[in-house]
């Protein structure tokens, strides 16, 4: 197959911290497989070489925070075939959309001594609040198997299989005690999507919730069991406010115990 | 071409979102900058008001390549403020991921980002269809660093393992003892990177630098010690903000950073190598010597060489502490929050990451402070540039471009971390 035969793979970033499309140079045993499917045509990080576009597929990482961005992200869905964004910034405005939920100048001051040289938005929003977004991954960060899995769908012609269930059922099939039950640990395993194969309960902590709410999910009950754990109400807003702080659930949930 | 300009919208292979600008005027360099224009994300501001303990997990995704290092810094401010030292076999165990994660980035960097820029390739996976082996061992040592981080920390990418005070779960000794043979085979791969690095083509380009790192008695620098540098610098860690200031300027969303009284200095592997090249493993130090570096190096374009005796370095550590390890009591010390300041700093794959912060008896905080490796060494990176281009004008102006990007990216600059990616604009008037 010669190169133009190969669909084009693009990489995206918007304000993150780069540890989703790391995830894609973290395939070290598949790497140089994918490469031989898909043409590596614009990914900065790995590569000066820039292909035109159109692309076939685009991977979307961060979140939009600047008016630049806001333009910048309409071009690369004209220019993509098919967008996912991956990970909490692009899919949920990721810690940095802890500024929507404050004044964004006090912010700025706080960080920078001359803010006039600082151009920003109020908030940091998700790619799916400016463009149709094909499909998400979640994550902060992604699980690169999830990504491999995700690619292989693109490449076959198929959709990919990525689990909607919450963070317990892979607890459970790992045989782990549960941390909340046994521990009086919070957890926010029963309401965050599956997807990073329950990893901190598997180290005796508590889940916190860095792939998002699952659909449809009662905040609100597995708040008031935290209640009983004596979590306070501050710790309740921190505990639904993190990386997936503007998520719409756990937004809610976290505004519901703010004074 | 006595005019030119050379410039470089968006930097490739460097982590985040930058650019370089650079003006010639009658073959003199009259303007260098090198221009960061990553979305500014704020951390400093919304860390007011979280708690002590969530420090460590916030401030590890300023960097999705070296969490490890925001991780450790933040928790070791944490510990000072509240009183409390980290030592023993959970101190040996932090050093051990951070081993993993030299590893990982070093073995990225050397790899993927800088070997194609010696060897001419726009990227590692053009260079592996020449050099399979060259590019398979790359990605085999880093998956090794990913490893041990995946063992230790529970993924490689914002671990979750560690905490305020330690860690949430320790390995019992067996469990460890999976990680030796990858980390021999990874020992005897990264001597064999420093000979091949160092067979690679160097400009000649000594450079003047004031050097800053970790200085410890005993070890060479990752977790623990006082700031020091070639001249003069000997301080503890809490007064770092009374010798170095940041500057905000207009072309960067990322602040520079300055010694008070002298202006630029360096950060990262050459400075911790400097600075410390008495304290590296003995392999490291013969692997070193045997590719004909002496105890100081000061060709920016050699840093590709001290990463590599830097991998040596980290997995000759890293089997030091598996070979001693015993199973501590507890995975971490009970801290209790009281109102005061924290200071920690670390060494980052890409050098020195300060952490200030002040929290209340509650272990709320109050404020942030965070100065990463990145934004100390923008200043370097640009008077590199002012030396490196008028001595290069006789080249094309797509080969001195390349050169120009290779410059910046002798430093590994992490721009997220900085702010957070560059471009390269070089301009002719």
């Amino acid at each position: 197959m010669t190169k133009t035969q190969k669909p084009k793979l693009a990489v995206w970033k918007f304000a993150s911290c780069s540890g989703c499309q790391l995830s894609l140079l973290d395939c070290e045993n598949e790497l140089l497989a994918i490469t031989e499917k898909l043409e590596i045509a614009y990914f900065p990080k790995a590569s000066r070489a820039v292909v035109k576009g159109p692309y076939d597929l685009s991977l979307v990482e961060g979140s939009i925070t600047t008016p630049h961005d806001a333009e910048r992200i309409h071009k690369v869905r004209q220019n993509s075939k098919f967008l996912v964004s991956i990970g909490a910034c692009a899919t949920a405005g990721g810690i940095q959309a802890l500024r929507n939920f404050k004044d964004v100048k006090e912010f700025i001051s706080f960080v920078y001594a001359s803010p006039q040289y600082i151009e920003t938005l109020n908030k940091s929003t998700p790619i799916s609040d400016h463009v149709f977004v094909d499909f998400e991954l979640r994550g902060c960060p992604i699980n690169k198997y999830q990504l491999l899995e995700l690619i292989n769908a693109f490449l076959n012609k198929r959709k990919p299989v990525i689990p909607a269930y919450s963070v317990c059922m892979e607890c459970k099939r790992m045989g782990n005690i549960c941390v909340m039950v046994a521990c009086g640990t919070p957890c926010l395993g029963p309401v965050t999507q599956a997807g990073c194969g329950a990893i901190c309960p598997s180290f005796n902590r508590g889940c916190y919730g860095c792939f998002g709410p699952k659909e449809s999910v009662n905040t609100g009950s597995l708040a008031g069991w935290m209640k009983t754990l004596n979590v306070d109400e501050d710790d309740l807003v921190r505990i639904f406010r993190s990386f997936n702080a503007y998520a719409d659930s756990f937004r809610k949930e976290s505004e519901a115990h703010e004074k | 071409m006595k005019n030119k300009s050379i410039k470089v919208d968006y930097l490739a292979r460097v982590e985040g979102e930058g650019g370089l600008h650079i003006k010639i005027k009658n073959d003199k360099v009259i303007d260098v900058k090198f221009k960061i224009f990553e979305p500014p994300r704020f951390f400093e501001a919304f860390l007011r008001g979280r708690k002590f303990t969530e420090a460590p997990d916030i401030t590890a995704r300023i960097c999705g390549i070296c969490p490890i290092a925001y991780q450790m810094s933040s928790a070791h401010a944490m510990e000072m403020a509240c009183g409390v030292k980290v030592e023993g076999m959970l101190r040996a165990l932090r050093r051990l991921i951070y081993c993993g994660e030299w590893i990982e980035s070093h073995a990225l960097h050397v790899f993927m980002l800088h070997a194609p820029d010696f060897l001419g390739y726009e990227d590692a996976v053009t260079m592996a269809a020449d050099h399979p082996d060259l590019v398979k061992k790359g990605l085999k040592l880093k998956k090794i660093g990913n490893d041990l981080m995946i063992f230790l920390g529970g993924r490689e990418i914002h671990p979750v393992n560690l905490c305020v005070g330690g860690f949430y779960k320790v390995p019992t000794k067996k469990e460890l003892q999976k990680m030796v043979e990858p980390l021999k085979w990874a020992l005897e791969a990264s001597k064999e990177t420093v000979r091949f690095a160092s067979t690679l083509d160097f400009p000649e380009f000594n450079q003047d630098y004031e050097f800053v790192s970790i200085g410890h008695d005993k070890e060479y620098p990752i977790n623990e010690g006082r700031i020091i540098s070639n001249k003069g610098v000997d301080i503890p860690v809490s007064d770092f903000l009374n010798v170095f200031e940041e500057q905000h300027v207009g072309h960067s969303t990322s602040l520079h950073s300055v010694i008070k009284e002298r202006g630029a200095y360096h950060v990262g592997p050459m400075a911790r190598y400097n600075l410390n090249f008495d304290k590296l493993t003995p392999l490291a130090q013969k692997a070193a010597v045997e590719a004909g570096l002496g105890p100081e190096c000061k060709n920016p374009f050699k840093s590709i060489i001290v990463r590599a005796v830097e991998l040596v370095f980290a997995c000759e550590e890293a089997l030091r502490i598996i070979d001693e390890y015993e199973m501590p009591d507890f995975p971490y010390i009970d801290t209790t929050p009281k109102a005061g300041v924290g200071y920690g700093a670390t060494e980052a794959p890409r050098g020195l990451l300060y952490h200030r912060y002040e929290i209340d008896n509650d272990g709320v905080i109050k404020t942030a402070r965070i100065v990463a490796p990145t934004s100390q060494n923008q200043k370097v990176m640009e008077n590199d540039l002012a030396a490196f281009v008028p001595k290069n004008l006789n080249l094309s102006h797509d080969d001195l471009t390349w050169k120009c990007e290779q410059t910046i990216r002798n430093y590994d600059p992490c721009i997220s971390c900085s702010c957070h990616f560059l471009k390269l604009h070089v301009e002719c008037e």
